[in-house]
C-alpha cells in the first residue's frame, strides 16, 4: 500500500491513501470477456495502413512516372512528389512551374517530401489512437487487456515527441498551399490553353480533402480558438473555433478518406504518366 | 417464453467465481431489473450497488459481457447472447460481488485545486458571457459512474499508474475548470507532472463507454494536452507569454487562497517538512 496524499484536516487526521495491490473482482487471467468481434476494427486498421505504407514506399522509391507534362499536354504532378524540390525532379518534371531544384538531393524526391505528411499523420491524434490500438495493442479494444506488461504512455522519449504535432501542422498547411497550386496549374493544358480533365478533378478533390483533413485537426482547433477561455473577447477566433468544431468531430472519417484519396491520386498520375491510361479531357 | 442465463461473478477480496442463474426473459427489462429479480428469487445475498435506475446516479456500474456499462441503461434485448456475463468493475478493489471500492476516485478528486475566481467587478459581482461557458456545460453532465476510469487501460492493466494518474473523469473536471472564463489558476504543470496527462494515449475508450455521451477525449483530454503543449513543449507559445507577461496563479498560490477547500497533497507535505526543518535549524 502506497500513500500519495494525506488528509491532515482538523477532523480526522487520518490518511487517505491511493491503494494498489488489493484484490480485484472478476475472473483472473482472462484477456477479455467481450464476445463481440472486437478484433475486427484493429485488423482493418492494420490491413489498410499496411497497404498504404507498402504502396507509398513503392511509389516513393520508384522515382519515375510522377509527372505528366507538356508531351501529353497536361500539367499533373503526384502529391507524393510535390513540392518537387529534389535535383532529380529537374529531369522528370523540368517543365513544372513549381519546381525548386535542391542540388543536394539526388534520390527520389518523394523520400524528402513525405517526411512532412508522414510526420503530420503519425502525430495526429486520430492516427495515434488507430495505431496504438491496432499495431501496438495498447489496448487493442476497450475492455481488452493491454498487450504490454509496463506502460508509460506519452510521458517519455520517443512518444513525448507526439507533442510537436502542431509544428507538423504548420508545415502541412504550407504543403496544402503547394498542392492547391498544383491543382490550379492542372487547369493549364500546355499547347491547348485552359481546360478540365479527369486528372484536374482528381488533383482538385485531393487538395480539398487534404485541406479539410488538416483544418479539422485537434491542434488547429486549439490554435484557432480552443486555447481561449473568454471567447467573447475574441469573436473572430471564436468563429474559427466554432467552424472547425463540427469538422473536428469527423476527423477520423476525414483522415481515412484523405489518406486513401492521396494514394489514388498518385496512382492515377502514375498510370497516366506511364501511358497505361489516357487522361480524359472533359472540356 | 424464452430463457436467459445470467453468469454473475460473485466473491470478495478472498476470491470468487461465476454463478449461473437461469430466468425467464421479460420484455422491456434492463440488466439491473434482472439482477433485482435474481436478488428477489434466487440469491437474496447478491450484492449490487444501485440507486436511481434512470442512468443519473452512476451507482450501478459493472461490466456486461466484458464492456463497462450502467446496468440500468443496458436493455436486455440489445444483448445478442442468451448467456450474459456480469462482472464487477475490474479497475477497482472488490468489496463484494458487483460492488467495488471506488475511493481511488475521491482521493484524486481532492488533489484538484478548486475554482478560484479573480477580483470581482467594481459592483461586487462576476459577469461572463454565455458563449464563454457553453463549452463547459458538456462536462457538467458527468454523473461520476467511473466507467471511464474503469475502462482506461492506463490504470486497468497497469495498476501502479494509479499513483501518478488522475484518469479521464478528472481530466474532464480539470478541463471544465481550466476553460472557465473566471478561473485564475494555472493547473497545467500539475496536470502534466502530477496528474499524469501524458499517460493517456487517447485511445478513446473513455468516450466509448460514457453513458452521458461526453466527448471526453476530443473535448477535454486533447484540449488539455494542447494546453500543456502551450505551457511546456511549444517554444513560440512560451515566448508569446513572456512578451505579453501573461501570468495566472500557480497551483501553490491557489492552495494558499483556498486552504480549507483542498486536501493538502504529498507535495505540500514535502514543502511543509522542508519549512519545519529550516525552522529547527
Amino acid at each position: 500500500m502506497v500513500s500519495t496524499v494525506e488528509d491532515t484536516g482538523a477532523k480526522s487526521g487520518t490518511a487517505i491513501p491511493v491503494e494498489i495491490g488489493k484484490p480485484r473482482g472478476g475472473p483472473e487471467g482472462r484477456r477479455t470477456l467481450r464476445q463481440d468481434r472486437w478484433w475486427l476494427s484493429p485488423a482493418v486498421t492494420v490491413t489498410v495502413l499496411t497497404s498504404f505504407v507498402a504502396y507509398a514506399t513503392f511509389a516513393a522509391f520508384q522515382g519515375r512516372y510522377y509527372y505528366v507534362g507538356a508531351q501529353q499536354h497536361r500539367n499533373l504532378i503526384s502529391p507524393f512528389y510535390s513540392p518537387c524540390i529534389a535535383n532529380s525532379c529537374q529531369r522528370v518534371a523540368g517543365s513544372h512551374p513549381l519546381g525548386i531544384w535542391a542540388s543536394f538531393w539526388n534520390f527520389s524526391p518523394a523520400l524528402l517530401i513525405l517526411i512532412v505528411p508522414l510526420g503530420f499523420r503519425l502525430t495526429c491524434y486520430y492516427y495515434r489512437k488507430a495505431y496504438y490500438r491496432s499495431f501496438w495493442q495498447s489496448p487493442p479494444a476497450c475492455g481488452v487487456a493491454d498487450g504490454h506488461k509496463s506502460y508509460t504512455g506519452e510521458t517519455r522519449f520517443p512518444l513525448i515527441l507526439q507533442n510537436i504535432h502542431r509544428y507538423f501542422l504548420y508545415l502541412a498547411l504550407l504543403f496544402n498551399v503547394v498542392l492547391t497550386m498544383d491543382a490550379v496549374l492542372a487547369f493549364n493544358f500546355p499547347g491547348q490553353g485552359i481546360g478540365f480533365s479527369v486528372g484536374t478533378l482528381v488533383l482538385c478533390v485531393n487538395a480539398a480533402l487534404l485541406w479539410i483533413y488538416t483544418v479539422s485537426c485537434h491542434a488547429c482547433r486549439h490554435l484557432c480558438g480552443g486555447q481561449l477561455n473568454k471567447f467573447s473577447k475574441h469573436p473572430i477566433r471564436y468563429r474559427f473555433w466554432k467552424a472547425i468544431t463540427p469538422l473536428n468531430a469527423r476527423h477520423m472519417q476525414l483522415a481515412w478518406v484523405s489518406l486513401i484519396f492521396v494514394a489514388l491520386t498518385d496512382l492515377y498520375v502514375r498510370l497516366v504518366a506511364s501511358g497505361i491510361i489516357h487522361d480524359y479531357k472533359i472540356f | 417464453m424464452t430463457e436467459v442465463t445470467m453468469n454473475i461473478w460473485r466473491g470478495d477480496s478472498s476470491g470468487g467465481s461465476f454463478y449461473e442463474y437461469k430466468l425467464e426473459r421479460v420484455e422491456g427489462e434492463v440488466v439491473l431489473d434482472v439482477v433485482h429479480r435474481i436478488q428477489a428469487t434466487l440469491a437474496p445475498d447478491l450484492a449490487c450497488r444501485w440507486n436511481c435506475k434512470a442512468g443519473k446516479c452512476g451507482s450501478c456500474s459493472a461490466e456486461i459481457d466484458g464492456k463497462p456499462s450502467l446496468m440500468c441503461m443496458t436493455r436486455m434485448d440489445t444483448l445478442p447472447n442468451d448467456k450474459i456475463t456480469i462482472t464487477p468493475m475490474k479497475t477497482f478493489p472488490i468489496i463484494r460481488d458487483l460492488v467495488t471500492d471506488v475511493s481511488f476516485n475521491y482521493v484524486m478528486a481532492r488533489q484538484i485545486p478548486p475554482f478560484t475566481p479573480g477580483d470581482p467587478e467594481p459592483d461586487g459581482t462576476y459577469r461572463m458571457q454565455q458563449i464563454d461557458i457553453d463549452r463547459a456545460q458538456e462536462f457538467h453532465k458527468c454523473i461520476e459512474c467511473f466507467l471511464c476510469q474503469d475502462v482506461c487501460h492506463v490504470i486497468r492493466d497497469h495498476e501502479v499508474n494509479k499513483l501518478y494518474y488522475a484518469g479521464p473523469r478528472f481530466f474532464v473536471k480539470l478541463a471544465s475548470l481550466d476553460m472557465h472564463p473566471l478561473d485564475t489558476v494555472d493547473r497545467r504543470e500539475l496536470i502534466r507532472q502530477h496528474l499524469g496527462l501524458g499517460f493517456c494515449n487517447i485511445t478513446k475508450c473513455c468516450t466509448e463507454v460514457c453513458p452521458e455521451h461526453i466527448k471526453i477525449t476530443d473535448n477535454a483530454i486533447i484540449p488539455l494536452k494542447e494546453r500543456v503543449v502551450d505551457s511546456s513543449y511549444d517554444p513560440i507559445a512560451w515566448l508569446g507569454r513572456k512578451i505579453r507577461r501573461k501570468v495566472k496563479y500557480t497551483v501553490e498560490q491557489a492552495y494558499a487562497l483556498a486552504p480549507a477547500q483542498v486536501a493538502p497533497t504529498a507535495l505540500d507535505r514535502v514543502s511543509a517538512t522542508a519549512i519545519d526543518d529550516e525552522g529547527k535549524s
